[in-house]
């Protein structure tokens, strides 16, 4: 920390000559501008802000970086302001010097968003230059976004010296946005400035050209309609591929909540209402072993859900095969009682989470490789979709390859094809039965590993996914792993595709509508079993 | 169906299980109704213990027997120890209204504490009309209603929705041009929004400056939506977004505004419904600086916070217990109840009902709240900004108190109305024809 420290200090003596150079500081422009953060109003605050920018003054830097990290004190009755270091010791941030005995009102200088927002403007400008690539890219946006003209000579000198091509390219676009959006700018420079603008290709392109006023030059209104036709062509592509991420990514929770039911309900023939809250014993033995780490060992943290996941199968899985052993077993063969049961045992489940860990929700933090988001084309994709996406496939993979490939797998299949047949060949049907219902759930609380990452993890957490799961395990046809897949991803994809055009609310309606359609026309969903099976 | 009935009832397995579940809800029910004093006054609580209202409703719950607590060790009220009653409505809204009979004419409580949510009010106010009891109401709510027997101590609308908006068009708030004013659909954020919508429209902002999205109670996949709020913000002109999102969605919707990167220095989120308690479920590292608008917060520095605080946490033995505003509503509702019935001497609920307006009560940000003759409050408004740590800094305050108004001044349909108990002893009188019983109910 020590060293970025001294960079920006270096840093700040380098523009401060500059900027100095340019504007011609007068003396004292410094602690004039210091005054208005004693006001303890948020006006006097950015006015501070830009009059430190603008006085050039080489000690404007420590303090714009310490109102940042809400390290900038004040006391409004001697109207000084301090610094205060990492180690809590105070500086005075006219003199330099160290304090000894803080006065007693002191108190730190209060953000809002107006001052966030002009302090990353300012502070954009001042790190231009900074060493690290990341924060000069971090700072030329910073200045796209902000559009301060004042900029324009910082900026045209860092591009001189930028070697980074992707910071020079912001860069580039920084100073295209200033230049056009800036009413002295030449028509020149903002035909020059279009191209660049216009090979974002994003929704800002799009603004910064729509804002291009209406009795602008010919050739710049010209220039710009013609960009902005282009914008908006690759635009309405991008939302087409970004309607079908989405899609892809909805489709695969819907798959993550339903596959397990796919097993108790599909497989086994057991309405199992109680299988949302197998979700949420999931997502409680993710909280439970995120409160454990963070109690022991912070540092594994980014490893909780690893540890999470087995666990959760086991506990779940455990779960699953008590109930079997002591409810469901008794109610084979009559689906109204299972129905009954089940949603009673649901309720129960609930209670007993809610009594436990009290009714709120609790916290289950985002492990780093799963927070934040990365540009790709004209889409954002967010890191936790994208890894539920792939670990919904490796489960379904998994599951597929258990069914398959393993001697439970086939067991499991004998005896929910023919179980009469399957006991005769000399397999325990009950003891299979139990494992298949145990398998179904622990699938059910590895769902709800993932799930706690995008959701709330209260007792009602299952609640939200059990319609959901039967809607996609019917739909897909009953008994049929891919149906389920299929069915999961047909689901989400015209969700959102109907999402934009006719509203959260009525595309689940929709949606709703035409799976009530479909199953009139084809009761045994999309992906039928033939057979003798289905007779059972 | 009767097949199945007695299949049941004659298996001898299933026989036990029935006998036990009984036996279990006998046991839980006895559990509330404690041994009864020979003289005390019974306090009726409505609130939710299970279901999908009992994350909010629990905590109030637990505030009305702590404040039922504190008032004991003082001795109680006219010289007898309260007694609270305590009833599960499980979030489902017909058994609003039964438990609200119950509590009337079987327990006899003198005065009911309870609901969150406007339709579980709505469900249990043909009850205390028709039992003549009085219901305390501490939740933001839509206001377009004010009942003889029934006191807000939540905020109307324009104590929380319309003076958040005005901080967003002030230059501090960000002078925010284009709106999204996204909720859960149902009654509470339609009303409000359709008055935020006629409000901002008297203010000069255009139609196509404003965009209003519903989403389904406990929506859970914000992507469609978030990108659609970015792409909407991206156009020039500083947006903001209002949103009466309800409990559960809250979460993964922020979540969502994290991960694509919103920050509230781009486009800032007002709440009408995410608190303290919400937020204890949240990390808040990336929400820094959005926004929530209430009449109370709990980082507010005042003496009578602090002890009630420190009383709260000691109360329920766990440190880390946050407080929250509809927390503050019952703790302003019960003490202007006890003021009310200190006055009359007595419980009887027609004369408390007259008492009751005028009276006034200290609330926990350092004013005194009155109960007005329309039966809600006068509340300071504060905005405030999320911290790192789940707490509010608060960045806007309004001068002084608001008083609660019950019918909006924004709608065609309930500008002309009044509401008042002391004079005119009507909830909807019509300023414009004279007569009492305008519109609404």
């Amino acid at each position: 920390m020590r060293s970025v420290y001294d960079h920006i200090m270096a840093l700040v003596v380098a523009v401060g000559l500059i900027v100095g150079a340019v504007t011609g500081a007068h003396a004292g422009a410094y602690e004039d501008a210091l005054a208005g953060f004693t006001a303890d109003s948020f006006g006097d605050t950015v006015d501070s802000i830009e009059a430190l920018t603008a006085s050039g003054d080489p000690r404007a830097g420590a303090v714009l970086e310490a109102l940042q990290d809400q390290r900038l004190m004040y006391s409004a009755e001697s109207k000084k302001v301090f610094l205060k270091a990492k180690d809590d010791k105070l500086t005075d941030a006219e003199t330099g010097e160290a304090v000894a005995s803080p006065p007693a009102d002191i108190d730190n200088v209060r953000l809002n968003n107006r001052v966030r927002g002009a302090l990353a403007a300012a502070l954009g400008s001042l790190t231009l230059m900074a060493k690290e690539p990341s924060r000069r890219l971090d700072a030329a946006q910073a200045v796209f976004k902000s559009r301060d003209a004042s900029a324009l000579p910082a900026l045209d000198k860092a591009l001189a010296a930028e070697t980074d091509a992707r910071v020079k390219k912001a860069l580039g676009e920084a100073r295209a946005a200033i230049l056009l959006t800036s009413p002295d700018a030449s028509a020149e420079d903002k035909v020059a400035a279009i191209p660049v603008i216009a090979a974002r290709g994003d929704q800002d392109a799009l603004a910064l050209l729509d804002g291009i006023p209406g009795d602008a030059p010919p050739q710049v209104a010209q220039a710009a309609a013609a960009a902005k036709s282009k914008v908006q062509g690759s635009l309405a592509v991008w939302n087409a591929v970004q309607n079908a991420w989405y899609g892809l990514s909805l489709g695969s929770v819907l798959l993550l909540a339903a596959i397990g039911l796919a097993i108790t309900f599909g497989v086994m023939g057991v309405i199992n209402m109680a299988h949302g809250e197998m979700v949420m014993l999931g997502a409680y033995t993710t909280f439970v072993v995120q409160e454990l780490i963070r109690a022991h060992n912070p540092a594994l943290f980014d490893y909780s859900l690893v540890i999470a996941v087995p666990l959760a199968f086991l506990v779940a899985g455990a779960v699953g095969v008590a109930i079997e052993r002591s409810i469901i077993r008794f109610l084979y063969g009559r689906p109204l009682e299972t129905l009954l049961a089940t949603w009673g045992l649901s309720l129960i489940l609930q209670q007993a989470v809610r009594t436990a860990f009290g009714p709120t929700n609790k916290d289950v933090g985002n492990p780093s490789w799963m927070s934040g988001a990365f540009d790709f084309g004209g889409i954002t994709i967010t890191y936790n979709r994208l890894w539920i996406i792939c670990f919904t496939l490796a489960v379904f993979v998994a599951l597929l390859g258990m069914l398959r490939f393993t001697r439970l797998g086939l067991e499991m299949r004998a005896v929910t094809q023919n179980r009469s047949m399957a006991a005769a060949m000399g397999i325990r049907t009950a003891r299979i039965d139990a494992l298949t219902f145990g398998l179904g759930s622990g699938i059910a609380g590895i769902a709800g590993v993932a799930l706690s990452q995008i959701d709330n993890v209260s007792p009602n957490l299952g609640q939200g996914y059990i319609i959901d799961s039967f809607m996609v395990v019917v739909f897909g046809g009953v008994g049929n792993l891919w149906g389920t897949l299929v069915g999961a991803l047909t689901l989400g994809i015209a969700n959102k595709f109907l999402e934009p055009y006719a509203g959260a609310v009525l595309g689940k309606i929709a949606i709703l509508v035409f799976i009530i359609l479909f199953i009139q026309k084809r009761p045994r969903g999309m992906f039928a079993l033939k057979g003798r099976a289905i007779e059972a | 169906m009767l097949k199945a009935r007695t299949a049941v009832a004659s298996r001898p397995s299933a026989r036990r299980w029935l006998a036990a579940a009984a036996g279990l809800a006998v046991a839980v029910s006895g559990a509330f109704h404690t041994a009864q004093a020979q003289d005390t006054i019974k306090v009726g609580i409505l609130h939710s213990l299970s279901g999908t209202m009992a994350i909010s409703e629990t905590t109030l719950k637990d505030t009305m027997l702590f404040l039922i607590d504190e008032q004991n060790k003082k001795g109680g009220v006219l010289g007898k120890k309260l007694e609270a009653v305590v009833v599960d409505p499980a979030s489902n809204w017909p058994l609003f209204a039964e438990k609200a009979r119950e509590l009337i004419s079987k327990d006899k409580v003198a005065v009911v504490f309870g609901c969150w949510t406007s339709v579980s009010r709505k469900s249990v106010l043909p009850v205390f009309k028709e039992l003549n009891s009085i219901l305390f109401y501490p939740v933001q709510y839509e206001g377009e209603e004010s009942e003889r027997n029934v006191f807000y101590t939540g905020a109307a609308p324009n104590q929380q929705a319309i003076p958040a908006v005005d901080y967003l068009m002030s230059k501090d708030g960000g002078s925010v041009k284009r709106w999204v004013l996204a909720g859960t659909d149902y009654v509470y954020p339609r009303t409000t929004n359709k008055i935020l919508e006629a409000y901002l429209k008297s203010k000069g902002v255009k139609d196509e400056d404003i965009m209003i999205n519903y989403t389904p109670f406990g929506h859970s996949d914000w992507q469609t939506i978030v990108a659609d709020i970015k792409k909407f913000g991206s156009a020039g002109k500083k947006t903001a977004v209002v949103s009466t999102i309800n409990g559960d969605a809250n979460v993964p919707f922020y979540k969502e505004l994290g991960n694509q990167g919103i920050k509230a220095t781009d486009i800032p989120v007002v709440a009408f419904s995410v608190g303290e308690e919400e937020l204890a479920g949240l990390d808040t590292k990336p929400l820094v600086g959005h926004l929530a608008a209430w009449n109370y917060f709990e980082s507010i520095k005042n003496p009578a916070n602090a002890e009630f605080i420190k009383k709260w946490q000691a109360f329920t033995k766990n440190p880390k217990r946050v407080t929250n505003d509809p927390m503050e509503a019952h703790v302003i509702g019960f003490n202007m109840w006890v003021k009310a019935v200190e006055k009359v001497k007595s419980t009887d609920p027609d004369k408390v009902i007259d008492a009751l307006p005028g009276i006034e009560a200290p609330n926990l940000t350092g004013g005194t709240s009155k109960m007005l003759p329309n039966h809600h409050i006068t509340k300071p408004v504060f905005v405030g900004e999320i911290k790192a740590d789940g707490q509010f800094d608060v960045v806007w305050k309004t001068k002084g108190l608001v008083p609660g108004d019950a019918w909006t001044d924004y709608l065609p349909g309930s500008k002309d109305l009044e509401a008042d108990w002391v004079t005119l002893k009507c909830g909807n009188y019509n300023k414009v024809t004279k007569k009492c019983g305008g519109q609404g109910s």
